[in-house]
């Protein structure tokens, strides 16, 4: 596969070559040239006004994939607890199983030691079935004796997709096990589709993207996976045609679980790991859960972030009254914690974590798109910034320009006379 | 036998600095700037504190991109690595991270010994966090990533790691050789000296395409050889533009917002 110039068509206007985000085209006289950091993305065909650029593909037809069945999602416990991400993956697994077919089912695979019970959870939240891969050797999580067990038990019952949590175990288990079975990995994902007509659907809803050259009846049901890229400044949207599983990690925050249903039931598969000590070369000596406040970003209902419009590290201390004021959790921007103001725990973005709370209060935010990235779909986003042309006013429900310590505390003051205030404002 | 060390980096476009052009929703990268990569310039400094306390010690920082990822590698020269290998190829085009693992994988295998491999973390323009673990699976080292804490015992042989967790963290011990994938708060990297400068400046600085890693052009690297493809890439649709509130005072500005809030059923 590859992108080329059709010598007889381009005329060497350049278009092409603004679009690119990758600075892989060259002008060689008056005919655009396609270099070696071209990754196909297809930007310059869209923007070609002469058809000059073309794709050509793969002549190789693909191996045969139809032994691989059902979708799998890594259950990450951890000290025997379920991570919220894995029951999210459940639900987005289950809608992708039946949108393959009727009778793809969606498993949890559970790894672990005494980890049994929790197939219970994994069924109220949608799982068909568990495989369980239960050994004293499992207690903790450890690469080698992850990666084995899990790259058996996908060489064994040969799942056709495999989702796991982009948590920080989730991107040290996949790839390696990925790279075990020379298949593809999609990181971070933000949006899984297997129907063509469901990826129309989801672009034409939330994206610039032309759909007009896919076609919604398509018999096409491979994995396709869309992934921010350049933090957050081009989505792309990254298949695996060739080689199975298909596999991604996905965001925490980013899917919804389904609807819990209590006393829900399913197939349990007991796996056999073969392992032994001497597998795994890592020890651990100890795992210590942070003494530090807990920030669990992607559950809040309510965040309140703080940038460099704060000015300095004390313009914390007004995010934190904000937030305990309205029960919602401190976040703040990848340039405060680059200036050591607060803990990266704190970060909302493209390298920090994904949000979207019902209501998200942009304190001094300019809104970098790596930023943006981060939190843009949030119910609700309140900007509160000195500069009328801040990028962050442009994603922002409401914008308020101004002194954000004069502002904030009056929004303090008045929190509880919120109902008050609007019932007067209705009447 | 001097300890020695493979840093892998990565030149990257300043993530921070791109914009998007309003009207032709476009990425501009005129101006961005290329700079090594945040992560791995912590993976550098500290390669480079080994070296600090035992200076036999031999850094080799390896990376693989165009031509111009050459000034990426004269800068880890200046800040005090000991040699740069470029892997710069049009057959590497358009890998994927599994084949550009292969390709890295294969220059460390031509390097032959090796104590210690550290990547950084992630790249900021793919943000994968996969081609550190990819390259240790092909080489078959352990690894450990998101490495927030370092101490390399007296023997040179056993490593004690703080590894990041969401909500904590854990200790663990690992021998060489092995991976491991460094994240900011590992250190802070040192600024290049005029010494170095001078030094790197005359450097040979060898590149390797993929004839001198003997990997199989149509079977590891490139477009072809990547399991994953591009299938579609667009800018993301933006947000209908909310409304600026205004009032005369702080107070009325404070009491607008809420009402709104209330009247939208989020508070």
């Amino acid at each position: 596969m590859a992108i080329n110039v059709i010598k007889e068509k381009c005329v060497g206007c350049k278009l092409c070559i603004k679009a690119c985000p990758f600075d892989a085209i060259d002008m060689d006289g008056k005919l655009a040239v396609i270099n070696e950091k071209c990754t196909a993305c297809n930007q310059c065909i869209a923007v070609c006004k002469f058809s000059a650029i073309e794709k050509t593909e793969d002549e190789s037809g693909p191996a045969d994939l139809s032994a691989y069945k059902n979708v799998w999602v890594y259950a990450e416990q951890r000290a025997g607890k379920l991570m919220n991400v894995a029951l999210e993956l459940i639900g987005e697994g289950r809608r992708l199983a039946r949108e393959i077919s009727d009778d793809t089912k969606v498993y949890a695979v559970l790894i672990g030691e005494g980890v049994g019970a929790l197939k219970q959870e994994c069924f109220e939240f949608g799982a068909d079935g568990v495989y369980l891969i239960d050994d004293p050797l499992l207690k903790n999580f450890t690469t080698d004796g992850y990666t084995k067990v899990l790259y058996d038990a996908v060489t064994q019952y040969k799942p056709e997709i495999v989702l796991f949590g982009a948590t920080h175990i989730g991107r040290d288990l996949a790839p390696r096990v990925a790279a075990r079975l020379n298949t593809g990995l999609t990181a971070d994902c933000t949006r899984l589709d297997v129907k063509v007509s469901s990826y129309i659907d989801y672009a034409e809803k939330n994206t610039t993207l032309d759909t007009s050259t896919l076609d919604p009846a398509s018999e096409d049901k491979g994995l396709k996976q869309t992934r921010p890229a350049f933090g957050g400044n081009l989505m792309a949207t990254i298949i695996c045609p060739r080689t199975r599983p298909q596999m991604s990690t996905v965001r925490p925050g980013v899917m919804t679980r389904r609807e819990q249903v209590p006393g829900a039931t399913g197939e349990v598969v007991q796996v056999k790991p073969v392992l032994s000590e001497s597998d795994i070369r890592t020890k651990i000596v100890e795992i210590v859960k942070s003494a530090k406040e807990i920030v669990s970003l992607t559950d809040a209902d309510i965040i309140c972030s703080g940038g460099r419009g704060l000015g300095d590290p004390s313009g914390f201390d007004l995010i934190r009254r904000f937030a305990s004021k309205v029960g919602g959790v401190v976040g703040s921007s990848r340039a405060a914690v680059d200036a050591g103001w607060i803990e990266q725990s704190h970060q909302v973005g493209q390298t920090g974590t994904t949000v979207k709370p019902k209501i998200y209060f942009a304190c001094g935010i300019s809104g970098a798109i790596q930023h943006l990235a981060g939190m843009q779909t949030s119910d609700i986003i309140v900007a509160i910034n000195k500069d009328p042309d801040a990028p962050i006013f442009e994603v922002a429900d409401y914008g308020i320009v101004g002194d954000l310590y004069k502002v904030i505390p009056q929004i303090i003051d008045e929190w509880e006379n919120a109902d008050a205030l609007y019932e007067s404002s209705v009447r | 036998m001097a300890f020695k060390i493979i840093v892998c980096a990565k030149q990257v476009p300043d993530t921070n600095e791109i914009k998007i052009d309003p009207v032709k929703k476009t990425l501009i990268r005129e101006g961005v700037p290329s700079i090594l990569n945040h992560d791995d310039a912590n993976a550098l400094e500290e390669a480079l504190k080994i070296k600090d306390a035992y200076p036999d010690t031999h850094i080799t920082v390896v990376t693989m991109g165009p031509p111009q990822a050459r000034d990426m590698l004269i800068e880890c020269i200046a800040m005090g690595a000991d040699e740069g290998i470029l892997l710069s190829d049009r057959a590497l085009g358009g890998s994927d991270t599994w084949a550009t693992s292969n390709a890295i994988a294969a220059a460390i295998v031509k390097l032959k010994d090796y104590d210690l491999i550290f990547a950084g973390r992630q790249a900021i323009d793919g943000d994968t966090a996969q081609v550190g673990p990819q390259i240790a699976e092909k080489l078959g080292i352990p690894q450990v990533t998101y490495v927030a804490e370092f101490e390399l015992e007296k023997d040179m042989k056993h490593i004690t790691v703080k590894r990041a967790l969401e909500d904590g963290y854990e200790l663990i011990k690992i021998e060489t050789p092995c991976m491991l994938t460094a994240i900011k708060e590992l250190n802070t990297p040192r600024y290049m000296s005029i010494g170095g400068i001078f030094s790197a400046v005359r450097k040979e600085i060898p590149a390797w395409g993929a004839k001198e890693l003997g990997v199989d052009v149509d079977k590891e690297v490139g477009l072809d050889a990547s399991p994953t493809n591009v299938f579609r890439s667009f800018t993301p649709a933006p947000k209908g533009k909310g409304v600026i509130l205004e009032a005369d005072t702080d107070k009325e500005l404070a009491d607008k917002l809420l009402i709104n809030l209330k009247a939208k059923h989020v508070i």
